[in-house]
């Protein structure tokens, strides 16, 4: 799982690795510059020399600028190989994404993919500069200021040996008994986002119900379970901070009473047994040990937080395609005829009933049909295998008389323009959005596909015309304006097929049928499939296609059906009671 | 929603690390009832810094007082040796308690202070009107909970204790320099002031680059949540490269952003730490030379010379004054950002909460020998009562009449959308609005239930002025189903229930039976049980407002608005719902919006709209014979031929 992640690095490894080697550096430096203290108050102070003094400042101070260089220089490439890192991860992570298929991305939902991309790289990136940074540095710390003391003193430097320990069970005991309440703390804070975000979509519903006291009552209990967890996790934590203080201070006692005495033995003469400017140096190095047991805790810590993260990340990384094109991809599509043989569909292997059974169905190149049936017939299904959107499960899609699986995907979606029926526009301008179908097209063009979508008239009362500012989702514009935008924007692909997945049930039926009109004059050759709710949108097609249960229930003309097919003439007659329409 | 171009959005943004004045002492008014508590931390911290600073003068004592005069003893007696460790060691048992006591203490003064604020913020946010939720992304509002509430919790649990402790260090070892030395800590507080402004530039450079940082992160985080959003049409559209590519520009932008802003902040410590080597160094050489030399000393206690012991205790003392100073510089981005944060969470609790000036209120009545007596149980007997100012109480039974007398209303007080409408809807009566996309149709629907307030005219229910019904008693006689359609997570029982929360089992599968949606709940893994999640994502569009109906239905108002209500059923099922609806609607007065003429056609009155004025009105015969806009609507289904 590291090794995948670490596979995002790529060139910023020279400072990832670098990193490390500037703070071993920096701590070794650490650990000599104490020393160097005792010996300017042993040799220096204490002896009342000051050349020795001005001859050990001096190195100080160069051990000093070194260590600082070091640090900065450790500071710098951590921050560079951190924020690098995380932008290759993302890149990754967009990029594979961009490869997934409709049902990669069912798989995971947006949402999630989105967390994936935003939360969980910000955390995996802290994880990994504080990894690069102390990760080495503290067990360096330890290691250095251990033998630093056992020279000095071995007898004494047993303290260490006694204390350690000590500390670091305690540490151990403290994380395994949070690690838990974080986990679940954390899965509590989706919970509350989500009850907020739930509450933000459906205010309207909240508040006609008068449910504002219900819904904070709601809020509250999540929130006060935050506070239970996250008080009873931090109350632990807290025992961190005064455990380091007391293993630190008691260490020092025990080195003042034990080095006190050494020292009274030795006759404060470092040549014999230990001086005062050791003892110093010996408190020093406590803190030093201390301190980096400390940040080791704190490292795992991070480690457990953005474990969960990593996992994520990988999950999405690790996920292929399960659309690929062939070996040697048809790259011509050669007219808009639709075949379907004997196609089956599921949208996950394991669902136990086929979502589409048997399929079989012809359409000429430059035909209008039409699909009507009801909620979950498998309407949208049934398209959407056509610019293969979804594989079948068995049997064949063909398009131009090739199997859709044979051609290169772009080529083929390029010539299959879908309008799904969760339409979406994006930030940016009404031309921007309408360039998504053809990024060279040109202002006449625009203007041109707009007219057939029957969207020119209302874009030109815009203060702003074409330039108007589509906001995110386009909520500024209404469902109706939204779909007719939709709709030239699949035009403006000039593709060989159109399909409509119910993209004018919010536009009203005048101009619904003028829109019909405009493809029928305009685009003859094209293929073009409507799914409809509302029986008027499709009358005129060529073929009608009325699906029931993932079956074919019948197909043919309006007439026809009318006479021969109960359900086509149920949804008719539902839509046109009373009769008025056979005056018309 | 529809009338979502508002300025709002498109007016800058403060700045991301700026916060109001004011915030500070705001954000204490959510800590007061912690006082005291925030007292006795305050002292713990101060005891344990005490604890720390007295641990580096403890040496001084230790070679001066212990060491030196045994050195040299043929049989050193330790027992004022052990009585000095012993003091020494109850004072560090005292600041290890105090330091577990204070962190202990801030961390239910910080949760609780959170939680507090999370709390109250969400009850504030409940209380705003529909406006403010129609003028702002829930992206925004999504953030103070997530974000700002997040820095918010960091800088309050470890951000402030770290930097009171660090300060009380610094202070605490500068008070014992002084003890020491007079000359040489006012030597170090010079150094200090010349590390301070090293350390300013420092985290100046470093706080620009992060507020860069948040702004390119946003941008990013922006980009990625529309895009992955609108995949599927990224896909249709062959777009992956394109949306790569901006991608790209965003994430380098964000990279060099970032890079900067940690370089900062990571090479600040290290910068502190080695000049507080180099100071040792220096006071080194001073107080050594000057010890040697043996120039009087002046300290708080009095002119002494410098004794070894003090030189050393000094030196200690010197680390334990500059390493804090790194700390503190440390959290400081930190608190800015957290403290803007708060700022942000502060204006949303600032923003005015819906008005409700209602003072008649729904109450349950029983009808005795002709006259209406208010009472406590459930009659199912409804009555509006308004109590007058001279202290009757006037009973109106709840009938579901509703009038509109010359309203005018507008989104923006400049831009008036609906104009001069009138109508009366009598109980029972099921009225219809039909017209283009932006007629305005929604619109009233939003007036019944006071989401907007009109700007001109009077709407009545059962002859009382809404504006004098308390908002609550107004929606809770008003059903609604919208087009859009929000589920909650929870079971689809508890969402059913939803529209009457002390309704039974029985009365919400009735409801569902009523709606037609028993039927396809009943085939869900665990029928009413079921949970739904993300919105009901499980379920199709059509199922979901089959629920919403029957959520409706539960609610068993006098008077239902039914806005797209079935747009998202095929015909064919409506036609199965439609007798459910009726059901619904029976005995109750309805306003229906809807784009399906055949939805509307059996209502009692049909209203068409066109630019916010109703342009027609009648029922559906009248209508067609009049054969005006309506007619023309009707037969457009038919122009084809």
């Amino acid at each position: 799982m590291i090794r995948k992640l670490l596979a995002s690095v790529r060139e910023y490894k020279k400072d990832m690795i670098l990193a490390p080697v500037y703070v071993t550096l920096e701590s070794v430096l650490e650990i000599i510059i104490p020393t160097l203290m005792a010996f300017l108050i042993d040799n220096g102070i204490n002896q009342k020399d000051m050349t020795y003094v001005w001859k050990i400042g001096l190195i100080l101070v160069v051990c000093a600028v070194f260590s600082l260089i070091t640090g900065v220089l450790a500071g710098r490439s951590a921050a560079i190989a951190s924020a690098g890192f995380a932008k290759n991860l993302r890149h990754d992570m967009f990029y594979n994404v961009q490869k997934f298929s409709f049902s990669n991305i069912d798989k995971f939902s947006s949402a999630s993919i989105i967390t994936r991309l935003t939360t969980d790289i910000t955390n995996v990136q802290n994880a990994f500069q504080m990894m690069v940074r102390l990760a080495v540095r503290a067990p360096m710390m330890i290691i250095f200021a251990l033998i630093f003391s056992f020279r000095i003193d071995a007898k004494l430097s047993l303290i260490f040996l006694g204390v350690i320990p000590v500390l670091g069970l305690g540490l151990w005991l403290i994380m395994s008994n949070v690690h838990p309440i974080f986990v679940r703390v954390f899965r509590t804070y989706d919970k509350l986002n989500s009850v907020v975000q739930e509450n933000l979509r459906g205010i309207r519903v909240v508040k006609s119900y008068n449910r504002e006291a219900f819904e904070v009552e709601k809020f509250k209990d999540i929130s006060k379970s935050i506070f239970e967890d996250f008080s009873k996790a931090e109350k632990r934590l807290a025992f961190n901070m005064p455990m380091l203080q007391f293993c630190l201070y008691g260490s020092m006692l025990m080195l003042s009473w034990f080095g006190a005495k050494a020292i009274v033995a030795s006759g404060n003469n470092a040549a014999i047994g230990l001086s005062t400017g050791e003892l110093a140096s010996l408190i020093t190095y406590t803190m030093q040990i201390l301190m980096s047991l400390m940040m080791l805790s704190m490292i795992f810590v991070m480690i457990i937080i953005s474990r969960a993260s990593v996992e994520r990340i990988v999950e999405v990384l690790d996920e292929e395609s399960d659309l690929k094109n062939n070996d040697a991809p048809i790259r011509d599509v050669k007219d808009g005829s639709i075949v379907f043989d004997d196609v089956s569909f599921a949208y996950t292997a394991s669902a136990d009933k086929m979502v589409l059974n048997h399929i079989d169905l012809t359409i000429q190149s430059g035909e209008t049909i039409g699909i009507v049936g009801g909620t979950g017939s498998a309407k949208s299904s049934l398209v959407q295998l056509i610019s293969r959107l979804y594989d079948a499960t068995s049997g064949s899609v063909k398009v131009g008389g090739v199997d859709v699986r044979d051609y290169d995907i772009e080529s083929l979606r390029n010539q299959v323009a879908v309008v799904l029926q969760k339409n979406i526009l994006f930030s940016g301008s009404i031309k921007q959005n309408l360039r998504w179908g053809n990024e060279k097209a040109t202002d006449e063009e625009l203007i041109k596909a707009s007219q057939l979508a029957q969207a020119d008239d209302f874009i030109r009362e815009f203060p702003d015309q074409y330039d108007t500012y589509i906001e995110q989702g386009g909520t500024n514009v209404s469902g109706g304006q939204r779909q007719r935008l939709c709709i030239a924007r699949a035009l403006l692909k000039q593709p060989k097929i159109l399909i409509l997945d119910d993209s004018t049930s919010a536009v009203d039926t005048k101009t619904d049928s003028l829109i019909r009109q405009a493809f029928r004059e305009n685009i003859p050759d094209t293929t073009k499939i409507i799914i409809a709710q509302r029986i008027a949108s499709v009358q005129d097609a060529d073929k009608i296609i009325v699906m029931n249960d993932g079956k074919v229930d019948a197909v043919g003309t309006h007439e026809m059906l009318l006479v021969n097919n109960a359900i086509y003439r149920e949804v008719f007659e539902s839509q046109n009671r009373g009769g008025v329409g056979d005056e018309a | 929603m529809k009338h979502n171009t508002d300025n709002h959005k498109a007016a800058p943004k403060r700045p991301k690390h700026r916060f109001k004045p004011g915030t500070i002492k705001r954000l204490y008014s959510y800590m007061a009832e912690y006082k005291y508590r925030l007292i006795v931390v305050f002292l713990c911290i101060l005891i344990s810094a005490s604890a720390s600073a007295a641990s580096s003068l403890f040496l001084r004592t230790l070679i001066d007082d212990y060491i030196t005069p045994l050195l040299g003893q043929a049989n050193p007696v330790y027992a004022s040796l052990a009585r000095a460790v012993m003091s020494i060691g109850a004072v560090y048992l005292i600041g290890v308690s105090a330091t577990l006591f204070y962190n202990r203490t801030m961390v239910i003064i910080g949760q609780g202070t959170l939680k507090k604020i999370r709390d109250r913020m969400f009850e504030h946010m409940q209380a705003l009107p529909i406006r403010h939720f129609d003028t702002h992304t829930h992206g925004d509002l999504m953030s103070h909970y997530t974000n700002d509430t997040d820095t918010l919790r960091q800088a309050i649990s470890q951000s402030l204790p770290q930097m009171l402790s660090s300060m009380f260090t610094v202070i605490a070892a500068f008070v014992s320099m002084l003890y020491l030395s007079v000359g040489l800590a006012l030597f170090v507080a010079l150094f200090a002031v010349v590390l301070l402004k090293v350390i300013r530039v420092l985290v100046g450079r470093s706080g620009s680059y992060f507020v860069k940082q948040q702004a390119s992160l946003g941008d990013l985080n922006g980009y990625i949540e529309e895009m992955i959003n609108g995949q599927k049409v990224v896909k249709v559209f062959c777009y992956e490269d394109s949306a790569a590519k901006a991608f790209d520009v965003k994430n380098e932008a964000l990279c060099d952003s970032a890079t900067e802003a940690n370089k900062y902040g990571n090479i600040t410590m290290p910068i502190v730490g080695n000049l507080g080597y180099m100071l040792y160094v220096i006071i080194a050489i001073i107080g050594g030379a000057a010890g040697i030399a043996g120039v009087p000393n002046l300290s708080l206690t009095g002119v002494n010379t410098l004794t070894i012991g003090t030189i050393v205790s000094f030196l200690t003392l010197s680390r334990a004054f500059i390493n804090p100073i790194g700390q503190i510089s440390m959290q400081f981005n930190m608190v800015v950002m957290a403290l803007a944060g708060a700022s942000r969470i502060f204006e949303l609790m600032d923003e005015p909460v819906e008005q409700d000036n209602g003072h008649v209120t729904l109450v349950n009545v029983r009808e005795e020998s002709g006259v209406i007596h208010e009472c406590e149980e459930k009659t199912d007997i409804w009555a509006w009562k308004h109590p007058h100012s001279d202290g009757t109480v006037l009973y109106t039974p709840l009938k579901g009449e509703i009038r509109f007398f010359d309203v005018d209303f507008g989104y923006e007080a400049n831009k008036i959308v609906l104009h001069n409408i009138s109508l009366y809807a009598k109980p029972g009566q099921k009225v219809a609005f039909v017209g283009a996309t932006g007629a305005g149709k929604t619109t009233i629907t939003n007036l019944i239930n006071r989401f907007y307030d009109i700007a001109d005219g009077k709407i009545q229910y059962d002859g009382v002025n809404i504006n004098k019904i308390k908002k609550a008693d107004l929606r809770r006689s008003l059903g609604i189903v919208l087009q859009d359609v929000n589920l909650f997570t929870g079971t689809v029982l508890d969402n059913i229930r939803y529209g009457k929360l002390d309704a039974t089992d029985e009365a919400c599968i009735e409801a569902a039976k009523l709606a037609n949606a028993d039927g396809f709940i009943r085939m869900l893994p665990q029928g009413y049980h079921t949970v739904l999640k993300g919105d009901g994502s499980g379920l199709s569009q059509g199922q979901r407002q089959l629920i919403s109906i029957a959520r409706a239905a539960v609610a068993d108002p006098p008077v239902m608005i039914l806005d797209e209500a079935t747009s998202s059923i095929d015909t064919r099922t409506e036609a199965i719902v439609q007798a459910g609806m009726d059901a619904l609607m029976k005995g109750r007065t309805v306003f229906v919006i809807a784009h399906r003429l055949s939805t509307v056609q059996n209502a009692d009155v049909i209203m068409v709209l066109e630019h916010g004025r109703i342009v027609e009105r009648g029922n559906h015969d009248q209508l067609i014979a009049e054969k005006g806009r309506y007619y023309q609507l009707y037969t457009g289904v038919f122009e084809l031929e």
